[in-house]
């Protein structure tokens, strides 16, 4: 009774194509927006802003980067890891070689190199499909890799590898506490992903999932596919590379080829797996997911053995038991986290009849 | 241009290349009959490893364990089909793959949890490092008797896969699931056969890369040198395997002496993977993979 749509009629085709078309969605994301601005900062204290929710949020950030380009335009990457390095690595760059520049638009300058080596690293699709791409795009991710760490052009000749990043700081405002840092990320996220919901209802987005139900359907069509599929690849870099330079100047503090290792660019390819391939909503529940539930198992991990155990063998459980609930989410539903979201709208839809 | 030295290069490539083929290998089989892309193959390396040499180490002669080992991959094999495979059937592809994923995670934390995470020395009985000359090339001893095992492991399962009814079912079933299930081939039974060939294939691959590196944690990243082996040989092609490492490891080794200095090393890591690459831009499914016909 309370969500549905009848009743609102819509009178153009603006109106019918609206990001969000129903009134108790509009009403749900302005509350959703307010509570994150607004309530969490004053309830959240700074571990669970500094140490949770900025890397949730980032992560996230990747996650949506990741589904715009498995979930929407059905192309496997194993590569994300690997363009989030390269944007963290020209937002340093730039910053380093020419410090006036502002960090927001550092910030904006890696996403577009990552675009630029996603697009490189995405011509392959044009011709190889599937878990080959996979593979094809592991090679981006071990390329990267190794680029960053034997290349001391990269890191600025820093003798250790690792290099704190620059301060941020814009209109005499500095983001060095957790409440700055979460509001900033907060912004470009919110920004990001209202973006990217705009693009898969353009026309853009509906050649993507074109592409990603039937691609030769689709170039059936009249969809190009060479333009479709490194548009995506280059969206979905972009927004990995923001994500990465987030990563490297908000949660880490440094910029570092270590912290963007192949099994960074697994947990995000869990994290959209889980989450549900293909829907915006699905990129946060799986981040949110995949960045807690391994704080959980610590937590109850210690509870539970009472430091009985040593850490070693704890980490080796808490591997099991990341593994089962991988395995368990995707035995009981397959669709991902975004799915039950749905089916609890509809069952919102009916109640409190039964049908 | 040395040649002796030249030789030694790709002699080495080319037998540690075969190495990296005995870990693609399992990974073939899986493919074959069920479409799945086994990521979880490295992580059963390490498993059959560590369980092997924790039971020499309690003093369980050399035979028992490799068939006590044996018995428990099949165990494995059994509960995975049971507990993943079966509930996921005709799921999309990239779902059992995620599946197998999480599967490897379970595999490496159970694997150090029941055994332990230190270095574990496996001494078959074979010096590591003697050397044999051909002219003014030396050659590891090991990596010959390594690529012989290979070398009969391929043989084997092509005669199994040929002129067994067993292999003759695998085919099927690689072939249509459907068509397979319809003259009565049971696909379950075929599921633990192939996952318990593959543990057996792990085991062999473990004891060599064990008695190579020392059995420890690092043997299950083999699996992702194993996978551009796969790329160039066709996920479908045993044979396949054995030339795709074969590629690769002498690809490597030449580009990494010849190539390396230039760039400043280490290109090992992903220079298969780019060699991968461009055989795929050239042929989609690999040296000796199945056409891949789509149909709209």
């Amino acid at each position: 009774m309370i969500y549905r749509e009848a009743g609102q009629f819509k009178t153009s085709y603006n109106s019918d194509q609206a990001i969000l078309p129903i009134f108790q969605d509009r009403v749900a994301m302005v509350l959703m927006l307010l509570f994150a601005f607004v309530v969490i900062p004053i309830v959240a204290n700074d571990y669970w802003l500094g140490s949770i929710l900025v890397p949730f949020l980032v992560l996230s950030l990747a996650a949506l980067g990741l589904n715009v380009l498995t979930g929407y335009a059905g192309q496997i990457s194993l590569g994300t890891a690997g363009f989030m390095a390269v944007g963290a690595f020209a937002a340093f760059n730039l910053q380093i070689r020419i410090p006036e520049v502002p960090f927001l638009l550092a910030f904006v300058w890696g996403g577009l190199w990552a675009a630029l080596v996603g697009v490189i690293f995405g011509l392959p699709s044009l011709r190889i499909k599937g878990f080959y791409l996979a593979v094809a795009t592991l090679a981006a991710q071990f390329f990267i890799e190794w680029l960053f760490t034997h290349f001391d052009w990269f890191t600025n000749y820093s003798t250790s590898g690792v290099i704190t990043a620059p301060p941020m700081k814009m209109l005499g405002i500095a983001f060095d506490n957790p409440l700055n840092k979460y509001l900033l990320v907060l912004c470009i996220v919110v920004l990001l992903a209202f973006a990217v919901r705009n693009l898969v209802r353009s026309e853009v987005g509906r050649a993507w999932m074109a592409v990603r139900d039937m691609d030769i359907a689709a170039a059936a069509i009249g969809i190009n596919l060479m333009k479709t599929k490194l548009i995506a690849f280059g969206v979905s870099s972009f927004i990995c590379g923001v994500a990465g330079a987030l990563w490297a100047y908000v949660v880490l503090g440094t910029v570092e080829p270590q912290a963007f290792d192949i099994s960074r660019s697994f947990e995000i390819l869990f994290m959209v797996v889980i989450g549900g391939l293909g829907s915006v909503a699905g990129a946060f529940l799986g981040a949110a997911f995949i960045v807690l539930l391994p704080i959980l198992l610590n937590n109850l991990g210690s509870l539970f053995t009472g430091g009985q155990v040593s850490t070693g063998t704890i980490s080796h459980i808490e591997y099991m038991v990341f593994g089962t609930f991988i395995i368990f989410f995707l035995i009981v539903e397959p669709n991902g986290l975004a799915r039950l979201w749905q089916i609890g709208k509809e069952k919102l839809r009916l109640w409190p009849f039964p049908y | 241009m040395d040649f002796w030295f030249f030789l030694e290069v790709l002699i080495g490539g080319l037998l540690s290349g075969v190495m990296y083929s005995l870990v693609a290998l399992g990974f073939v089989l899986i493919f074959k009959a069920s479409g799945v892309f086994n990521f979880a193959q490295g992580a059963m390396v390490l498993f059959a490893a560590l369980t092997f040499v924790r039971l020499v180490e309690y003093g369980v002669p050399m035979i028992g364990a490799a068939v006590l080992t044996m018995i428990v991959m099949v165990i494995l094999a059994i509960v995975v089909e049971r507990l993943v495979l079966r509930p996921l059937v005709n799921q999309d592809l990239i779902i059992l793959f995620m599946a197998t994923i999480g599967l490897n995670y379970f595999i490496e934390g159970m694997a150090q949890t029941v055994w332990d995470s230190n270095v574990h020395v496996l001494d078959l009985g074979i010096d590591e490092y003697a050397a044999f000359e051909v002219g003014q090339a030396f050659i590891n001893k090991f990596d010959v008797m390594a690529a012989g095992v290979a070398g009969a492991l391929v043989l084997v399962l092509s005669l199994f896969f040929q002129y067994t009814a067993i292999g003759r079912a695998l085919r099927a079933v690689a072939d249509d699931h459907q068509g397979a299930l319809s003259v009565g081939i049971p696909l379950r039974h075929i599921w633990i056969y192939v996952w318990s060939t593959a543990g057996l294939v792990a085991l062999v691959a473990g004891l060599v890369w064990g008695s190579k590196l020392g059995v420890q944690f690092a043997i299950s990243t083999v699996a992702l040198k194993a996978i551009p082996v796969l790329i160039i040989g066709g996920f479908t092609s045993i044979p396949g395997a054995i030339i795709g490492g074969l590629i690769v490891g002498s690809g490597e080794k030449l580009a990494e002496v010849y190539l390396g200095p230039f760039v400043g090393g280490a290109i090992e890591n992903w220079f298969p993977y780019m060699l991968a690459m461009v055989v795929l831009m050239i042929r989609p499914q690999g040296i000796f993979g199945e056409k891949i016909i789509e149909r709209v």
